[in-house]
């Protein structure tokens, strides 16, 4: 049986195939921790005693969670990470205002196909997207990797998810996901591989397969994967880089295949209080859900597709009254590009609020908080009880396109209206 | 492992979320008795008022889910519980509780378990005993690799060993 994706990258770093269930150790090509697992990091980093790092230039520190300068004690926990890089020789810092950790670290093209990338985050696995091995791991487990240069993994087992017919109009890589989260269901990936295939891989954006892979976490998936075919190919020579295709053996290895009709996928919504209870735009017919608040940001839907099909919908238009936009682009780059281009004064002139890039709005960071009775709809990734505040706040989940437009009649809304067919 | 683990049970129920345990406004700390002063602070106030030494959190699927904050199974562990026995966890949590000395074990047999049980975890023998229902399980130890770094007592103290650092 022929190699799957993630065998494939594995068994050429390590110089000898790999057998699914075996344990293996391997030297990350990129680690990354941020502000808000990094002080944890840190300090058991230091309980360890080891005198420097393995490998600084493998180091990448990203300030994103409470950022700008929040809290006092956020300030003095980015201190402490600008003080650590200084002393240990990390130079991959990025500070704050930057922008969203897995956003930089693609867009500054720092993460390359086939590359071996663990970092304090679930998200991590955002990377996937571009071809390489992308996965989470605890505080502790980071400062050992500083310590020693290696992680422990086991190679996991493989589902197949083969992509057909081609993304329709309002609707994103986030949706393709809550389709997934709808079939697989949280925790029902647990440990396993979600590897993408098929014709309708062409359709997906790099953006969007960044958001759908994020997602894949939700289900409980080690990671995701996408091959490097020609969407990717193009993502990096835009950037001056140049990649390699790689795609999987013919007779790879997979526990399962599932299939979706991306002609017949709708923008989709996830209702309170998880990531799988979804719902298309069209089922909710009549019913009214009325919002607070809308909220265009975080690792699953503040790239630039999703910015400009925001800025198509609210142009000319305002926001609701009685409900609040914010708004906030994954990157600082990306928040100039829009400048440049006049989306952000689409954006305000709409009524909404711009904010600087950060993690903020995912998990009430500072900002985008709901009171008990309040609503909101966002392109976040989670809709837990109390991610965004009170315990009894209802969290909607959606792409960027259903967000602006539920902005624009306060309501859950279906974004197709508002978009041109060309 | 010649070690058992004693304590009540304190049920759960599925998707019990990182940010459920630790609410994500505390993540900034890093004083794992102060993270445990905050435990299930949303979803289960009381708990830190009746958890004693040793007991444990019976759960059910995707225990851990969300975040991979490390300062979940911290808040666990210094409120006093010596382990987690749920029908699944979430992958990044289950690894962070064994790698901070937090015992986890998968049981499909979880919703048997009644609130206040008294159980054991007999790690050398492989078994959950529930000493007020008189029912024992045999559980799947975890993979050789996380056993050497509980053993140990975690990651930090394992790493500590292998690079011999005192």
């Amino acid at each position: 049986m022929g190699n799957n994706l993630i065998k494939k990258i594995l068994a050429k770093k390590l110089g000898h195939e790999v057998k699914v269930g075996e344990i293996i150790y391997i030297e990350p090509d990129l680690v990354m921790t941020h502000d808000h697992q990094g002080p944890m990091t840190i300090r058991e980093f230091e309980n360890i005693g080891a005198d420097s790092l393995w490998n600084p230039d493998k180091v990448i520190l990203v300030m994103d969670h409470r950022t700008p300068s929040q809290t006092l004690v956020a300030v003095e926990n980015h201190q402490k990470l600008r003080k650590f890089a200084r002393k240990y020789g990390v130079t991959k810092f990025f500070d704050v205002g930057e922008g969203v950790c897995h956003d930089l670290v693609a867009e500054k093209a720092l993460v390359r196909p086939e590359m071996v990338y663990i970092a304090t985050d679930s998200h991590t696995v955002t990377e996937g997207a571009l071809g390489l091995f992308a996965t989470g791991v605890g505080s502790s487990e980071m400062a050992s990797i500083f310590a020693t240069g290696k992680v422990w993994l086991k190679i996991p087992e493989t589902i197949k998810v083969t992509l057909k017919g081609t993304l329709q109009k309002g609707v994103y890589g986030k949706d393709i996901a809550l389709r997934l989260l709808e079939i697989i269901k949280t925790g029902g990936a647990d440990y396993k591989v979600l590897e993408f295939g098929g014709a309708g891989i062409a359709s997906v954006s790099a953006a969007s397969r960044m958001s759908l892979c994020n997602m894949c976490l939700e289900m409980g998936a080690k990671t995701a994967i996408f091959p490097v075919d020609k969407v990717t190919v193009e993502y990096y020579k835009e950037k001056g880089v140049e990649v390699q295709e790689l795609y999987p053996d013919e007779d790879g290895e997979y526990i399962s295949e599932i299939i979706v009709d991306l002609d017949q996928l709708e923008p989709l919504i996830a209702f309170p209080f998880s990531p799988d209870n979804v719902r298309s735009v069209s089922q909710i017919g009549d019913e009214v859900y009325a919002l607070n608040q809308s909220v265009i940001g975080t690792c699953t839907g503040a790239r630039y597709e999703d910015l400009k099909v925001a800025a198509e919908i609210l142009k000319g238009k305002q926001v609701r009254p009685g409900t609040r936009m914010l708004i906030v682009p994954a990157t600082k780059d990306l928040m100039l590009r829009c400048t440049q281009e006049g989306i952000i004064e689409t954006f305000l002139k709409a009524g909404a609020m711009v904010n600087v890039p950060c993690c903020g709005p995912c998990g009430g960071y500072g900002m985008a908080v709901l009171a008990e009775d309040e609503s909101s709809i966002t392109t976040g990734s989670r809709n837990f009880v109390a991610r965004m505040g009170a315990p009894g706040a209802h969290i909607y989940l959606s792409n960027a396109a259903t967000a602006a437009a539920s902005a624009i009649e306060g309501k859950l809304t279906d974004p197709r209206k508002y978009l041109s067919d060309s | 492992m010649n070690k058992s683990l004693n304590g009540k049970a304190f049920k759960f129920g599925d998707d019990v979320d990182t940010g459920q345990i630790i609410p994500g406004k505390y993540v900034v700390l890093t004083d794992p008795n102060e993270l445990a002063s905050h435990v299930f602070e949303d979803v289960a106030p009381e708990f830190k008022g009746k958890v004693e030494m040793g007991d444990i959190i019976i759960a059910g699927k995707n225990f851990g889910t969300g975040s991979s904050r490390e300062h979940a199974p911290k808040a666990i562990k210094f409120s006093g519980i010596s382990a987690v026995i749920a029908k699944s966890f979430a992958r990044i949590f289950y690894r962070n509780a064994i790698n901070i000395g937090l015992f986890a074990i998968t049981l499909p047999q979880v919703d048997e378990i009644k609130e206040n049980d008294q159980i054991t975890i007999n790690l050398n023998e492989g078994k959950v005993i529930n000493h007020t229902q008189g029912k024992e399980y045999k559980f799947d130890l975890p993979h050789k690799v996380m056993l050497d770094i509980f053993a140990e007592g975690g990651i930090i103290p394992f790493t500590k060993k292998e690079l011999n650092l005192k």
